[in-house]
């Protein structure tokens, strides 16, 4: 029994019930005063799991070593900065309550769960844990026709995919006896061992956590939830779960599963390349911000996929750097998409934005960053991702899945030029409202962060490797 | 030889309610057989030495879901009778499917063999000497505390989440402010009347609302000083 080896994950669920308390308490709307403890129970949470050692407890259901260090600064990051954007919209949408930061809060001690899942159980209770919340707050504007759809589709089509991860979950039990990584890598050391029943499963649970990331065959929701779900919520949405989900593949096939990489590898790819295709061309045709940063999240997922797909340490170490680029980008993406406000009332198409840089210069040449990035232009963080990935894929002879991600990538960044374009050559719509000081913070951290990764890439990639030698043992 | 009596007697009355319950025509009397069954069911558990078992059936069944169950019957008001009515009609059709399932089965349990091996992991390797009510909160408690302190956490999120996603303070619902109660004084919504001397004073005459004249006796009850059940 190691109860310290939870620590962070324990403060921070503790943390958010006081958070609840505390709002159900207090007299006055205790929106902001919330989000500020969730926002300090973050950090705090933080500096715990930087000081975390090395363990495994629990009776072996959860472990903290390097990689989940890694993912959960991770996931920190990005729920703080998604309180942060949260703080101003809130506000103007009139959904000011303070149950909003105690869910992110609560959905955040799940990925931090999945992180360090190292049993299938705790797998699947992070998952829910994370998931629930989710659904939640996808239908917390409750006034709102599309974001209460958004949540029962999310919703729905969530209880379909975990109904196919349990069912995966209880084939790889049924025929391989444990539900325990470190019992299945044991006794799963060839190809050849793993019964029909093994393999079905694990395709299951790699059907249920690719709903997760909302890789293609299972992205259907991703559009209208985008769309529909409040806006922080989508920010939030599109950063962190993506990440936990991610991590959690990783972690699952490259730990338990790794000697049936024959086996998944396949799977893998043909996702991966149906993912980057969809992202690229589905995302040509959009006129809603939010729905195009649907297709380009279910892209950038299927880049991440590449790194899985390769099957080894430097693949898995692609998909870790890729996973802190997409994060900061996204996350100051959103911030300037939040920034669309005419009139106090929130706009939401790519025209809206013509002539932005001649209305406010400043928001244009962030959001001009970001857009280069995504399409992984050098210097910015997004080219040093997507360098790393198919570094590893050419590494490992991969040589098809790497040229359909380059050319992907160059079919993907049309559209987000196309944006670039809208803001500084067409002719300038009515300007925005002033920006609230939160959005632009949490856009200059991401913009600087995106535009200076090269200059301190080499820690990141040093602590990546460090994360991904521990999954391979 | 008596332990088998009382696992037929048990096992008989439960087939019996069992039946009773897809039966009755009365709902009311089907949830009640539908307790009856619970009880003899956690009366079969007592004989199999799973006592936590059978106390939580009776519980967590009869004391939340049966009563539950009973509630929802007496209120939905559920016109059974009518359900029936194609009773009559769906009973070929039923009565194949049910034929067919039934053949299944047989065949599936006909073939089934049990591997050679397993006759020694047929039981769970349980200590004998630790009772079934201490294994299952070593199991919860201790081995499974993350698993089930993380499920807690899951239905505290579906909590918070029928609550955010349903609660809705209408400006019309009434709501009673203890504190405001108390604190009222009578000059606050009461004016001091001049009465003629020697008159007398008639009962409701000394302290009046202050505007809209209430019902008589209640500005008399007002006046004794106590004004605070408005």
């Amino acid at each position: 029994m190691n109860w310290i080896s939870a620590l962070p994950e324990l403060v921070l669920a503790c943390a958010g019930m006081a958070i609840l308390v505390f709002g159900v308490l207090a007299p006055k709307n205790a929106f902001r005063l919330a989000s500020m403890f969730t926002i300090a129970a973050f950090l705090i949470t933080a500096m715990l799991v930087m000081g975390g050692t090395t363990s495994l407890g629990y009776s072996g259901l959860f472990s903290s070593d390097a990689f989940s260090q890694f993912v959960k600064l991770l996931i920190l990051a990005a729920a703080t900065l998604g309180v942060i954007v949260s703080l101003d919209y809130s506000e103007h949408e009139n959904m000011q309550r303070f149950e909003f930061p105690v869910l992110i809060l609560l959905s955040t001690v799940g990925m931090m769960l999945m992180a360090s899942a190292a049993n299938l159980m705790s797998l699947y209770l992070g998952v829910e844990l994370m998931s629930l919340s989710i659904y939640v707050l996808a239908a917390f504007a409750r006034d709102n026709l599309r974001s209460a759809e958004a949540g029962l589709k999310y919703f729905v089509l969530g209880a379909l995919a975990s109904g196919l991860l349990l069912y995966g979950i209880s084939l790889v039990y049924g025929f391989s006896g444990s539900m325990n990584f470190a019992d299945l890598s044991a006794e799963l050391t060839s190809a050849s061992q793993a019964s029909t029943g093994v393999t079905i499963g694990v395709v299951f649970i790699v059907a249920g956590l690719a709903f997760k990331v909302s890789a293609v065959p299972f992205h259907m929701w991703t559009p209208d939830v985008y769309e529909g779900a409040p806006t922080p919520v989508t920010a939030f949405m599109g950063t962190a779960p993506k990440v936990a989900a991610m991590a959690l593949l990783v972690r699952l096939l490259s730990g338990p599963f790794a000697h049936l990489l024959a086996q998944w590898q396949q799977l893998i790819v043909l996702v991966a390349i149906a993912s980057m295709l969809l992202g690229s061309l589905a995302a040509i045709g959009q006129k809603n911000i939010k729905r195009l940063m649907a297709y380009s999240s279910i892209g950038h997922m299927g880049y991440a996929l590449v790194g899985l797909a390769a099957g080894t340490p430097l693949g898995v170490k692609g998909v870790l750097i890729y996973l802190v680029t997409y994060v900061f980008m996204n996350v100051g993406t959103f911030a300037c998409i939040l920034a669309m406000r005419r009139r106090g009332r929130a706009v939401e198409g790519i025209a809206d934005l013509a002539g932005l840089a001649k209305t406010d210069l400043g928001m244009a040449l962030w959001l001009a960053i970001f857009m280069f990035s995504m399409a992984g232009i050098p210097p910015f963080s997004g080219f040093w991702g997507k360098l790393f990935i198919f570094q590893a894929a050419v590494t490992q002879g991969m040589w098809v899945l790497a040229v359909i991600g380059v050319l992907t990538s160059v079919i993907g960044a049309y559209y987000y030029i196309r944006i670039i374009k809208v803001m500084f050559f067409d002719d300038a719509a009515e300007a925005f409202d002033a920006r609230p000081a939160s959005l632009s913070f949490v856009a200059v951290a991401g913009g600087l962060f995106t535009t200076g990764f090269f200059l301190f890439a080499a820690p990141v990639e040093a602590a990546a490797l460090a994360a991904a030698k521990v999954i391979f043992g | 030889m008596i332990a088998t009596l009382a696992f037929y007697l048990f096992a008989g009355i439960l087939l019996v309610s069992a039946a009773m319950v897809v039966s009755a025509r009365n709902p009311v009397h089907a949830v009640l057989f539908l307790i009856l069954s619970f009880f003899n069911a956690a009366a079969l558990f007592l004989l199999a030495g799973a006592e936590f078992l059978a106390m939580i059936l009776v519980i967590v069944y009869v004391g939340a879901v049966a009563v539950l169950f009973l509630f929802v019957v007496m209120m939905l008001d559920i016109n059974f009778t009518q359900l029936r009515e194609g009773f009559q009609r769906y009973l070929p059709v039923g009565a194949t499917i049910g034929v067919v399932l039934l053949a299944e089965l047989v065949i599936v349990f006909g073939g089934w063999r049990i591997a050679p091996g397993s006759d020694a992991h047929r039981f769970a390797p349980i200590d004998v000497a630790v009772e079934n009510t201490r294994q299952i909160g070593n199991i919860l408690y201790t081995d499974y505390i993350l698993l089930f302190q993380a499920s807690g956490l899951i239905l505290l999120v579906a909590m918070i989440g029928a609550i955010v996603l349903t609660l809705r303070d209408r400006k019309t619902s009434l709501h009673q402010v203890v504190s405001k109660q108390v604190a009222r004084m009578p000059a606050d919504t009461l004016v001091m009347v001049d009465v003629i001397r020697g008159a007398g004073v008639p009962a409701d005459h000394y302290l009046r609302p202050k505007v809209a004249p209430v019902a008589a006796p209640e500005a008399a009850h007002d006046s004794h000083g106590h004004g605070g059940h408005h």
